[in-house]
């Protein structure tokens, strides 16, 4: 926690944002893929600082966000089953197809409870073993490796009531997809910090080989997002790429093998559906069959009744940063944070929900 | 005495007498309460009187800091105070849940007779119900509290002034973490303690000593940013904060960047913004500063035409974003 404050640093800070005045002489875009980013660069202020020269956007960097419309009605299907639910918090607010919430079912009679992590889950299966508990697993490569520890150690003590609902991405094959999408122009990219402490740097080695895109992973501190968008446009500038690893004290140039194994040991990759992003080669995670008695789909097996996404909400081009939230024709005015449309306006760590909250 | 609180002592018969006698007058005891009339009678305040009410629901009933009774105590006292008023009287209804421990009954009604002691506000009537288990959640505690208006005119929300000086008594987000970890059963380095303390004593030298204050109010739930929010609006003005000035804890700051809270959201329940022309905030820190409940207090924004009802802050770095209300509670993330 003492680190925080030696990041932030407004001299230091100022230095930084004038060498990027400096060098900002023609237009620039670069784009964050972690909800963390969006919001720190939101809210230390530097969105209204950086020249006008550089554009922001944010792409599918906040897990509730790319969560897809059929995998909200499936967690909202389960909310009527004979079920505890568990779940990060951000996962409440999120509407399925007809606007129904988590927060609403709860109000209806399903029983909800958020914790922090999967094994306050299987605590709670274990406190309560008369009862069905089910872990809505959403979550980048940050979270995957929590959820498959927490399975090995449910899986080695026997529990026969609890359950997960798989629903991870992961996030190199998403940025595969936007890199090779040839509407999409970034001249940078932001690569998560959290995400990068598991996967390491060489799964983003595409970027720069393959598509020449200069890319950055970063810490989410001011002075590390300054730093590490000063490294991508002099990259810009000189017209090379690499892939940077500008969070060494977080991160391990080959991240976290152990909890990569865990995690390869318990899941393996699937096609699945991105919202905005649609349908991604190997993008998913679904458990191996060793583990596949605690897949909530296959034990309760749940209908989600509608799949047809909101009319008008434009979160897809969002995700994409083909738009800004601002040109969303729903932008608030339909969709608010009291009464969002589309999962961009419902996290706290959503593109639409940042621009609402903090820009002026 | 049983060891719970059973249905009977609801009842109004003679449990309940000894659940009043045992419990109630025990801790909270004064000439007003002890006559057990069914109404108090107040004969000693005249003149503009301020009337606030609360009711107060807290998991855990004790947590870091203060319990539900000191806080009940010290909620509505506080929300006198806001109004230029110095509480004299509260009445205090409970809601207990049958099956609640008698000890923690006990143990709460104390916590609030050293609050209302220490306030100098006595309790003079009150009521007790027994829900059955199930019905209410151990304990819910109403307190309405009465008190005299010393300042002309009293402070409002809707009086904030271009020009004004904006200042915050103490440091922010204490009690919502404080609460919000220890429900977790999350350890920080430092334990965080709720900043639950009565403001009566501090506003009314403030009212005392430098006159000409426009608004107070303490930000309790939705935090610092909500309370702002309400008053750029009341009073139809901006508000330019400014986030270095803004007192907050480092173990505060580093538990919130940990769970992805913002303490200008989280809720305290001791502290108060003051705003009051500019001209008066030297001595207005002055005064804060040498009272116990305002030893961290700093000027932290001021109030401009701007755009109404809005709340800006300048941000550390120098760059400005909108300050929003709450919307709703704030939420652990995921990652």
């Amino acid at each position: 926690m003492s680190l925080s404050n030696e990041f932030r640093d407004p001299d230091l800070c100022r230095n930084l944002l004038e060498q990027i005045q400096h060098l900002a002489d023609t237009p620039f875009r670069f784009m964050e893929v972690c909800g963390t980013h969006t919001v720190s660069i939101f809210q230390s202020g530097i969105k209204s600082l950086l020249p006008e020269n550089i554009s922001h956007l944010s792409g599918p960097g906040c897990p509730v966000c790319v969560t897809h419309d059929s995998e909200v009605n499936t967690f909202l299907a389960l909310a009527k089953e004979d079920v505890l639910l568990v779940t990060f918090g951000d996962l409440m607010r999120v509407p399925g197809s007809r606007g129904k919430t988590l927060k609403a079912a709860q109000a209806d009679g399903a029983r909800v409870n958020v914790v922090y992590s999967a094994f306050d889950a299987l605590q709670l299966a274990l406190a309560n073993p008369s009862q069905n508990v089910v872990f809505l697993a959403v979550g980048f490569e940050t979270t995957a490796p929590t959820v498959a520890a927490t399975l090995k150690v449910a899986a080695q003590q026997q529990v026969d009531n609890f359950f997960v609902l798989p629903m991870h991405k992961l996030v190199p094959p998403a940025l595969q997809a936007l890199a090779s999408d040839p509407e999409i122009r970034v001249d940078g990219l932001l690569l998560p910090g959290h995400v990068s402490t598991i996967i390491g740097l060489e799964p983003y080695m595409f970027l720069a080989g393959d598509y020449n895109i200069p890319a950055v992973i970063s810490g989410f501190e001011p002075l590390d997002i300054l730093q590490s968008i000063l490294i991508l446009l002099r990259m810009h500038k000189e017209k090379s790429s690499a892939v940077i690893n500008n969070y060494k004290r977080a991160v391990a140039d080959q991240g976290n093998p152990r909890a990569m194994e865990v995690m390869q040991e318990v899941f393996k990759p699937v096609n699945t559906a991105w919202r905005g992003l649609g349908d991604i080669p190997a993008s998913g995670l679904s458990l191996r069959e060793k583990y596949q008695n605690f897949d909530a789909r296959e034990k309760f097996n749940p209908a989600p009744l509608h799949t047809e996404s909101n009319p008008g909400c434009k979160c897809g081009q969002v995700l994409k940063g083909k738009i800004l939230p601002p040109q969303c024709p729903l932008f608030a005015s339909v969709c608010t944070p009291a009464e969002p449309v589309g999962p961009c306006m419902v996290s706290t760590e959503g593109s639409c929900a940042a621009f609402f909250k903090y820009s002026l | 005495m049983s060891e719970k609180v059973l249905l009977d002592y609801g009842s109004g018969g003679k449990a309940s007498q000894r659940l009043i006698r045992d419990i109630f007058l025990k801790h909270l005891g004064n000439p007003g309460l002890n006559r057990l009339d069914d109404a108090a009678l107040i004969q000693d305040i005249s003149g503009p009187l301020a009337v606030s009410t609360d009711t107060f629901t807290i998991f855990p009933l004790f947590f870091p800091g203060g319990d539900i009774g000191s806080l009940a105590v010290h909620g509505t006292v506080n929300d006198v105070a806001m109004l230029g008023a110095e509480p004299r009287y509260l009445s205090c209804a409970f809601l207990l849940e049958e099956g609640l421990d008698m000890q923690d009954l006990d143990r709460i009604a104390a916590s609030m007779g050293r609050a209302a002691a220490e306030c100098g506000v006595q309790v003079i009537t009150g009521d007790t119900k027994v829900v059955p288990r199930g019905a209410a959640d151990k304990m819910f505690i109403n307190t309405t509290g009465i008190g005299k208006v010393i300042a002309d005119p009293a402070p409002s929300g809707s009086r904030a002034e271009p020009g004004d000086a904006v200042l915050i008594s103490g440091t922010l987000g204490d009690h919502g973490l404080a609460i919000l970890t220890y429900r977790q059963g999350l350890k920080f380095e430092t334990d965080i303690q709720s900043d639950s303390q009565a403001l009566n004593s501090l506003t009314s030298r403030l009212i005392r000593e430098v006159g000409d204050v426009h608004v107070l109010r303490d930000p309790t739930r939705g935090g610092l940013a909500t309370t702002l929010n309400e008053i750029a609006s009341q009073s139809g003005c901006e508000i330019l904060l400014q986030e270095d000035q803004v007192p907050v804890r480092r173990e505060v700051q580093g538990g919130c960047s940990f769970l992805g809270l913002d303490p200008l959201y989280l809720a305290n329940e001791g502290k108060f913004i003051c705003i009051l022309p500019e001209d008066l905030t030297i001595k207005a820190l002055e005064v804060m500063r040498s009272h116990p409940a305002g030893r961290d207090a700093a000027l932290i924004g001021h109030v401009r035409e701007g755009q109404k009802g809005r709340v800006v802050l300048r941000t550390s770095l120098g760059g400005h974003r909108l300050l929003d209300m709450l919307e709703g509670e704030q939420l652990p993330r995921i990652c």
